[in-house]
C-alpha cells in the first residue's frame, strides 16, 4: 500500500526543477553587457538622492543645506516600521534639499537631497560586526541603519524580511534567476563576487535559521553557475539550475521552480516557511556586517543602444548621464531610456534622473532596438495570453473589465494577483498593451479604495461631531436644571431651619453696629483734657448741633435728598387734602377729626420740607440761564404729577368720607 | 375538489405564518436605502446640496424630497451611481448647487490667524486644531475640502489648496493610442 506513495516521492525527489504555468522566452540580449567586468565610474559632479527609493515610509531628513557629510553618514533615517535609511554615498557638502526629477513612471519630481562630492571619499567610522557569533536580534535590529533594501527591483526594506519571526523559515532561496532580457548585473556579481555572496548567504542562513538553502540560476548563465558551484562546493547550499523562461525570476515562480510548491495567492512565502532573497541583497548584507558599509552603491547594467554595454558599480544618486558617458555614450538614434528590463521597465522621464536602489538595468532604447508598438487591434479571444500567464489568470477577461472600467469585476477576477510581467502583452497577436490596462485598473481601484476609506473616516468624524454637540447640549441643559434645583433647595433650607439663627445673628450685628456708632459719635481723645475744656467742647457741639453741622447731620444729607421728593409729594397731598377739607367744610359739616389730622400732618410736612428745601438750595448749584429750560420742564412735570396725586388723594379721601358716612349711618 | 382546496388553504396559512415570522425575525434595522445612498455620497459634508450634511441629503433622496444631481463634490460619477441605485434617469449636475472642483484641502495662513475658533466651530469633521487666542491649523489628512471654514474667518486667512499630483498619488493613465500629426503638403 505504501509502495505507490514512496514511488511518487522518489519521482518527486529525482525531479530537479518544476515548471510553472505559462511563461515566455523573449530574445535574451544578455551577451552585450557581459563582455567586460564590472566597471567603476569616476566621481560624478553631484549626487541626487531621492528620499523615495524603497517601498514604505519616506525617511526623515537628518541634514541641512551646507552640512558637510562623510561617506556612509546617514542623511535620512528610517521612519516607521517599513522604511529604510539613506546614506551619503561619498563625502561632500549638501547643496540642495528639494524637489528634483526622480526615476518614476509618472515623471513627477520628488524630494531629493543633492550632495556635491569633495572627492576625498573620507569615511565615517565603520562598525563591522561579528556576524558569526553576535546576537541575532542585535544584528537584525542594526540593519535598520544599513539602508539595505531588496535589490532585485522590489526595494522592500531587508530588515523586515529578516525579522518576521512569525513562522519558522526552513528554506532560504537565493534569487539569481535574472530572467528579464538585457539585465546582467546579478550574473556579473556572481562571476566576480561568488565568495562574498556565499558568506552573505551564510549570514542570512544564520539570521533566519533556515536549514535548507538553494540558489536558483537560469541556465543561460554558465559562468555564474560554474563560479557559484565552486564557491558552494563545501557547503550545504544547493545550486539549482532553472530553465530560461521568463518570468522565472519572480519570487513565487522561483519557489515553484525549485521546490515544486506553490505559494497560495493570498499568502506570503514566509507563511509557508520560505524566504527569498536577491543575490545582490545578500552581497550588500555581507558588506554591511563584514565591513560596516551601508548601502551606498549597486551594480547596474548599462546596455542597449550604447557604444559599449557594461555593468558598473554606481553610487546611488549618480545622474544617468554619467553612467551613459561611462558606457561610451548613447548612439545617435537613441530615443529614450528604460529603467528595468524591456518587459517590466518603464520609460525614464529624462536623462538627468539619478540611479536609485531599484535601478538594476538601464537600457538605451532606439526605434531599431524596440520597434514602436503597432496600433492595437481588437481582441480576438484567442486566449494565448491565458496560456502565457504565469499566475493562471484570464488576461483577456481582465482586459475587458479594465477597458470598460468594470473594476469590481476585475477585482473579482484577481487582478491584484497579476505581477505585471508583460508575458500576455508579449504574446498578444493583436498587440494590445494589456499590462497598461491592468496597471490603470489597479491604480484606479487603489485610488477608489483610498477615497472610500477617506469618506468613511469623514463620515465617522462627522457623526462623532454631531453626537458630541448633542451630548454637550444635553449636559448643559442638565447642568442648568441642576443649578436651578440647587438654588431652590438652599432657599428652602434657609426658610425652614436657619431663619431664627440668622435673624438672631442679624439682630446682634445691628446691635453691634449701633453700639459702634454711638461710640464713634462721642468725642475722641478726651481722656487727658480738663473738665473745663470738656464743657467747652460740649458747648460747641451743642451749637453745632443747633446749626445742623454735626457729622451725623452731614451723614444724613443723602437720605434727606432722597426724602426731598417724598416730602414734596407729601406736601402736595396735604395741600390737596386741605383743599378737600375746606371744600367739605363749606358744603357739609366737616368732621373735626379730619381737620385735626390735617393740622397735624401739615405741621409734620412743614418740618420735613424745611430742611429739605435748605438742603436743596445748598446742594443744587444756582441754575444758569442756559439750564433754565430744563428745570422749567421739570417743574411742569412735577406740577402735573402733583396734580395727578392730588386728584388721586381727593378721590381716596372722598371714598373714606363716604365710608365713614355710611358707618355713621 | 374540497381536499385540494383545504390543502391550498393550509399551505397558504403555513407559508403566510413562515413569512410573517421571517419578517419579524429578520427585520432590517434602519433604512438600508439611506445607508446605500450615503455610501455613494463623498462625505464632504459641505452642504452644497442644501442639506446640512451627506446623511440628511441621503435621507432626502430616499424620501424623494431631493434630486440626485445636487452634489458637486460627487461629480458626474456620483450622479451616475445614484441614478443606478435609485433606478432614475441620469441628469447633469445642477449648476445651482455649484460645480465640481478638483480635490483640495484648506490651509490656514498661520501668521494671520487671530485664534477666534470660528473655523473650528464650522468644520464638520473636526479637522481644525487650535484654541481661543491660539493659532489654528488644519489636519490636512482629515480635511474634506468642504470650504465651510472659509466664510466664518474674520481675517480671511484660510485658502483652499488643490491637492497636487505627486509620485505618491499618481495613477497610471488609461492606455491611449498617440495620434501623430500628419503634415499636409
Amino acid at each position: 500500500m505504501n509502495a505507490p506513495i514512496n514511488l511518487a516521492g522518489l519521482l518527486k525527489k529525482t525531479k530537479d526543477v518544476f515548471r510553472f504555468h505559462g511563461g515566455v522566452h523573449p530574445p535574451e540580449n544578455k551577451a552585450q553587457s557581459t563582455q567586460l567586468p564590472i566597471g567603476q565610474l569616476p566621481m560624478p559632479e553631484k549626487l541626487v538622492l531621492p528620499l523615495r527609493q524603497h517601498i514604505g515610509n519616506i525617511p526623515k531628513i537628518k541634514v541641512a543645506i551646507g552640512d558637510y557629510v562623510l561617506k556612509g553618514q546617514i542623511i535620512a533615517e528610517a521612519e516607521g516600521a517599513v522604511s529604510a535609511a539613506i546614506h551619503s554615498p561619498t563625502s561632500g557638502i549638501i547643496s540642495a534639499i528639494g524637489e528634483a526629477i526622480i526615476p518614476h513612471p509618472s515623471g513627477l519630481p520628488d524630494h531629493c537631497i543633492t550632495i556635491l562630492p569633495d572627492g576625498k571619499e573620507s569615511w565615517i567610522e565603520r562598525h563591522p560586526q561579528d556576524w558569526r557569533t553576535a546576537d541575532i536580534g542585535t544584528l537584525i535590529s542594526s540593519l535598520r541603519l544599513s539602508g539595505i533594501v531588496g535589490l532585485g527591483g522590489a526595494t522592500f526594506p531587508t530588515q523586515i524580511k529578516l525579522g518576521t519571526g512569525k513562522a519558522a523559515i526552513h528554506t532560504l532561496i537565493i534569487n539569481a534567476a535574472e530572467c528579464e532580457p538585457y539585465i546582467t548585473c546579478d550574473d556579473m556579481l556572481m562571476r566576480e563576487y561568488h565568495a562574498e555572496i556565499v558568506c552573505g548567504i551564510t549570514i542570512v542562513q544564520r539570521l533566519i535559521g533556515a536549514s535548507n538553502t538553494m540558489i536558483g540560476i537560469e541556465d543561460n548563465k554558465p559562468e555564474a553557475i560554474k563560479a557559484m558551484r565552486a564557491a558552494t562546493a563545501n557547503t550545504s547550499i544547493q545550486v539549482k539550475i532553472v530553465p530560461t523562461l521568463y518570468p522565472s525570476g519572480d519570487a513565487r515562480r522561483l519557489v515553484h521552480l525549485v521546490l515544486g510548491q506553490e505559494v497560495p495567492h493570498d499568502k506570503r512565502s514566509t507563511e509557508i516557511g520560505i524566504q527569498v532573497f536577491n543575490v545582490a541583497t545578500v552581497l550588500a548584507l555581507y558588506r554591511y556586517f563584514e565591513f560596516g558599509e551601508p548601502a551606498l552603491s549597486r551594480v547596474v547594467s548599462m546596455t542597449g543602444n550604447v557604444e559599449q554595454a557594461q555593468n558598473f558599480e554606481v553610487l546611488f544618486g549618480t545622474p544617468l548621464v554619467d553612467l551613459v558617458k561611462a558606457a561610451g555614450g548613447a548612439k545617435a538614434d537613441t530615443s529614450h531610456f528604460i529603467m528595468g528590463g524591456p518587459m517590466m521597465g518603464f520609460h525614464l522621464p529624462s536623462e538627468n534622473v539619478p540611479i536609485t536602489k531599484a535601478a538594476n538595468c538601464i537600457i538605451a532604447a532606439s526605434p531599431t532596438l524596440f520597434e514602436p508598438p503597432p496600433p492595437a487591434m481588437p481582441c480576438i479571444r484567442c486566449a494565448r495570453c491565458a496560456d502565457a500567464c504565469p499566475v493562471n489568470l484570464q488576461p483577456q477577461e481582465l482586459y475587458w473589465f479594465a477597458k470598460s472600467d468594470n473594476f469590481e469585476k476585475a477585482h473579482e477576477y484577481n487582478l491584484f494577483d497579476c505581477i505585471e510581467c508583460g508575458a500576455c502583452s508579449y504574446v498578444c497577436p493583436s498587440d494590445i498593451p494589456l499590462v497598461q490596462y491592468y496597471r490603470y485598473a489597479k491604480s484606479e481601484i487603489i485610488a477608489l479604495d483610498k477615497a472610500k476609506e477617506a469618506a468613511n473616516i469623514a463620515r465617522e468624524r462627522n457623526e462623532f461631531r454631531l453626537a458630541r454637540i448633542e451630548r454637550e447640549k444635553q449636559e448643559r441643559a442638565a447642568k442648568h436644571a441642576a443649578r436651578a434645583q440647587g438654588a431652590k433647595a438652599t432657599e428652602a433650607t434657609i426658610d425652614n431651619s436657619a431663619t431664627t439663627d440668622k435673624q438672631a445673628a442679624i439682630a446682634a450685628a445691628i446691635a453691634r453696629a449701633k453700639a459702634q456708632k454711638m461710640k464713634d459719635a462721642l468725642p475722641k481723645n478726651t481722656s487727658n483734657i480738663s473738665d473745663a475744656t470738656k464743657a467747652e467742647i460740649a458747648e460747641i457741639d451743642a451749637r453745632r448741633a443747633a446749626a445742623g453741622l454735626t457729622e451725623q447731620a452731614k451723614d444724613k444729607q443723602p437720605a434727606v435728598a432722597n426724602e426731598d421728593k417724598q416730602a414734596k409729594i407729601a406736601a402736595a397731598i396735604a395741600r390737596a387734602k386741605a383743599q378737600n377739607a375746606n371744600a367739605a367744610t363749606t358744603s357739609k359739616d366737616a368732621p373735626t377729626k379730619l381737620s385735626v389730622v390735617d393740622a397735624d400732618k401739615q405741621a409734620k410736612i412743614d418740618t420735613a420740607i424745611e430742611p429739605a428745601k435748605t438742603l436743596k438750595a445748598a446742594v443744587a448749584p444756582a441754575p444758569t440761564d442756559e439750564g433754565n429750560t430744563k428745570p422749567v420742564a421739570d417743574l411742569e412735570k412735577q406740577a402735573k404729577i402733583e396734580a395727578a396725586i392730588a386728584r388721586a388723594k381727593a378721590q381716596k379721601v372722598a371714598a373714606l368720607k363716604a365710608k365713614e358716612d355710611q358707618s355713621k349711618e | 375538489m374540497l381536499i385540494a382546496l383545504y390543502i391550498m388553504l393550509g399551505l397558504a396559512l403555513l407559508l403566510g405564518a413562515v413569512l410573517g415570522y421571517a419578517a419579524l425575525k429578520f427585520k432590517v434595522e434602519g433604512d438600508p436605502l439611506i445607508a446605500r445612498i450615503d455610501a455613494i455620497l463623498p462625505q464632504t459634508q459641505c452642504g452644497q446640496c442644501g442639506y446640512p450634511g451627506c446623511k440628511p441629503y441621503a435621507t432626502a433622496i430616499a424620501n424623494g424630497e431631493a434630486d440626485i444631481n445636487q452634489c458637486p463634490p460627487g461629480g458626474d460619477e456620483g450622479v451616475h451611481a445614484l441614478a443606478d441605485l435609485m433606478g432614475m434617469e441620469y441628469k447633469p449636475l445642477n449648476e445651482q448647487h455649484g460645480q465640481t472642483k478638483p480635490k483640495a484641502v484648506a490651509f490656514i495662513e498661520e501668521d494671520v490667524c487671530i485664534g477666534c475658533t470660528l473655523c473650528i466651530q464650522a468644520c464638520p469633521v473636526d479637522a481644525i486644531l487650535g484654541a481661543a487666542k491660539h493659532m489654528h491649523t488644519i489636519v490636512a489628512s482629515e480635511c474634506t475640502g468642504c470650504e465651510l471654514c472659509i466664510a466664518p474667518c474674520p481675517v480671511d486667512c484660510i485658502t483652499m489648496e488643490i491637492i497636487e499630483e505627486t509620485p505618491d498619488n499618481w495613477k497610471w493613465k488609461y492606455p491611449t493610442i498617440p495620434i501623430k500629426a500628419v503634415i499636409n503638403l
